[in-house]
């Protein structure tokens, strides 16, 4: 399980979005395989590109999921890059593929919400609804883009041990993007970090101490906590207004108080 | 020191420029030249209304009472007339869908997109009544000929509404079908028809309501309904009669628009 990095700005989502083939790259900037296939080139997809993306799964930030159709066809929709078209055009699905649906929402805990529209849902449970969606899917890799940037902390906490068992039981490769660098070193081994488009940091998420984002990041390395931090910090900075200590310092007292 | 010279001394408004009063002057003056180039030809004479009241008068006088004793054929001819904007609509529903996806900016290339909307509007610029006509001549005297004026007319409407729907949908569901590899359909099927749904219901039961209305004069031309029930009738100065059909054309128009704006109200 792998995190991504950065600022809000850094090329988190443009970089994800390329690999899914979402979006294209420019004319003659290189090429992007993901398990050995091509999935786009000198900004032009593959061809056969919509049979790779079955085994990339990708978690939105805004879930993207259907509001008006029940929480299980959109779950449902994970299979319609391997069943006959001429079956899934109509909406017709086997049992065995209801079947997988359903354990995939058993697994991340809202089978009972499976006939809910998915709009009736909180954001978590619908985050956690696109994961089966990847699960059902049989994605060997998982791409979240932003998947808790929208979330309160308790459903955060959900949806990432939801990513770290499809990482762990079901052996995916899951990369992650966040701008919360506690996330990344709660969850993830391997930390890549971001800044204008350009990877400044690939290595184990233990070297991410605050000295060391504040070097990359200079003063953008206090967005990379989460809220609550922030305020922990920022209310530490009220009750005691020393004017000796820099940044560095506030940051690692956050640090410290995790 | 400035409040107290301001309470002496009026404030002054600040002026709205000289060319935008310029600007709108001269639309103005461009609507009325219009209006009265066009007296002319629209032959307007409001001294005929005045001359002629005496005449309007024993005309109206004419239309009452209305005769009701044959209104079991009349009902029959509004059921037939009910019938041909049935069929109309319903037909026109099932094509304007395909063409409506196929003229939808963010779902079709442009060289798809553009071809089908000027095919579209075709349909949409030439009046029901006119493809009535054609039709008669082509498939004969009856309602089919209705059928088919009202079809061709209302694909066209229908289908620019429908693309209109299309192309203000959210699109991030879309590319959440499209990344587990699913193909086009798949995101027109899955991702587009159940956002547009309601709008498209709620649409398609206006249309009904439009070519109910439309399909009572259908009949003028040939094409069935009570259309040509009120034709005959007008010719024949059965004005009794034509009182009778019109009266019960209202009440079934007017109870069809709340039925229908009960059941729109419903679906979105």
């Amino acid at each position: 399980m792998v995190a991504l990095i950065g600022a809000s700005g850094s090329g988190k989502s443009t970089l994800i979005r390329h690999i899914a083939g979402l979006i294209l790259s420019d004319k003659g900037s290189g090429k992007i395989e993901v398990l050995g296939t091509a999935i786009q080139s000198n900004g032009v997809l593959a061809k056969g590109v919509r049979s790779h993306r079955r085994e990339i799964g990708v978690v939105f930030q805004q879930f993207n999921l259907v509001g008006r159709l029940s929480v299980l066809t959109n779950v449902l929709m994970g299979v319609l890059g391997q069943a006959p078209s001429w079956r899934t055009w109509f909406g017709i699905f086997t049992r065995e593929e209801n079947q997988r649906a359903m354990k995939a929402l058993a697994r991340v805990g809202i089978a009972s919400h499976a006939i809910q529209r998915s709009s009736n849902l909180s954001g978590g449970q619908q985050q956690r609804a696109a994961i089966a969606r990847t699960i059902v899917q049989g994605a060997k890799v998982l791409l979240a883009d932003e998947p808790i940037a929208s979330l309160d902390p308790a459903s955060s906490r959900k949806v990432m041990d939801n990513l770290a068992h499809v990482n762990r039981e079901d052996g995916v490769t899951v990369i992650v993007s966040l701008h919360q660098v506690d996330y990344a070193i709660k969850y993830c081994p391997r930390t890549v970090a971001m800044r204008e488009g350009e990877i400044v940091f690939d290595g184990p998420s233990e070297q991410l101490t605050p000295e060391f984002l504040q070097q990359i990041y200079g003063a953008d390395s206090l967005e990379l906590f989460s809220p609550e931090e922030q305020r922990r910090k920022a209310a530490g900075e009220n009750a005691k207004p020393t004017p000796e200590r820099d940044a560095t310092d506030e940051l690692a007292l956050a640090y410290a108080a995790r | 020191m400035t409040t107290v010279t301001h309470r002496n001394s009026d404030i002054k408004i600040p002026s709205r420029g000289l060319k935008r009063s310029i600007t709108s002057l001269a639309g103005w003056a461009v609507f009325f030249i219009l209006l009265g180039w066009s007296w002319e030809g629209a032959d307007m004479r409001p001294m005929a209304l005045i001359d002629g009241a005496a005449n309007m008068g024993k005309f109206a006088s004419g239309f009452f009472p209305p005769d009701f004793t044959e209104w079991k054929m009349y009902v029959s001819e509004i059921i037939v007339t009910f019938k041909i904007a049935l069929w109309g609509t319903a037909l026109s529903i099932l094509f304007a869908i395909p063409f409506g996806i196929l003229s939808s900016e963010n779902i079709v290339p442009w060289w798809v997109c553009q071809p089908v909307r000027r095919l579209m509007d075709t349909f949409r610029a030439i009046n029901e009544m006119v493809f009535a006509m054609l039709f008669v001549v082509a498939v004969g005297l009856g309602p089919f000929a209705g059928v088919l004026a009202l079809w061709i007319h209302t694909t066209g409407i229908l289908a620019k509404l429908f693309s209109e729907a299309v192309e203000s949908i959210d699109p991030r569901p879309i590319e959440g079908i499209r990344a587990t590899g699913a193909n086009a359909l798949h995101e027109v099927i899955f991702g587009v028809i159940p956002q547009v749904l309601p709008l498209w219901i709620s649409y398609s039961l206006y249309r009904f309501e439009s070519n109910v209305r439309s399909a009572t004069v259908l009949g003028i031309v040939g094409a069935g309904g009570v259309g040509m029930l009120l034709w005959e009738y007008i010719r024949g100065f059965y004005y009794a009669e034509t009182a009778a059909v019109m009266i019960l054309i209202i009440v079934s128009v007017s109870l069809l628009d709340l039925l229908s704006q009960r059941l729109r109200k419903m679906v979105t």
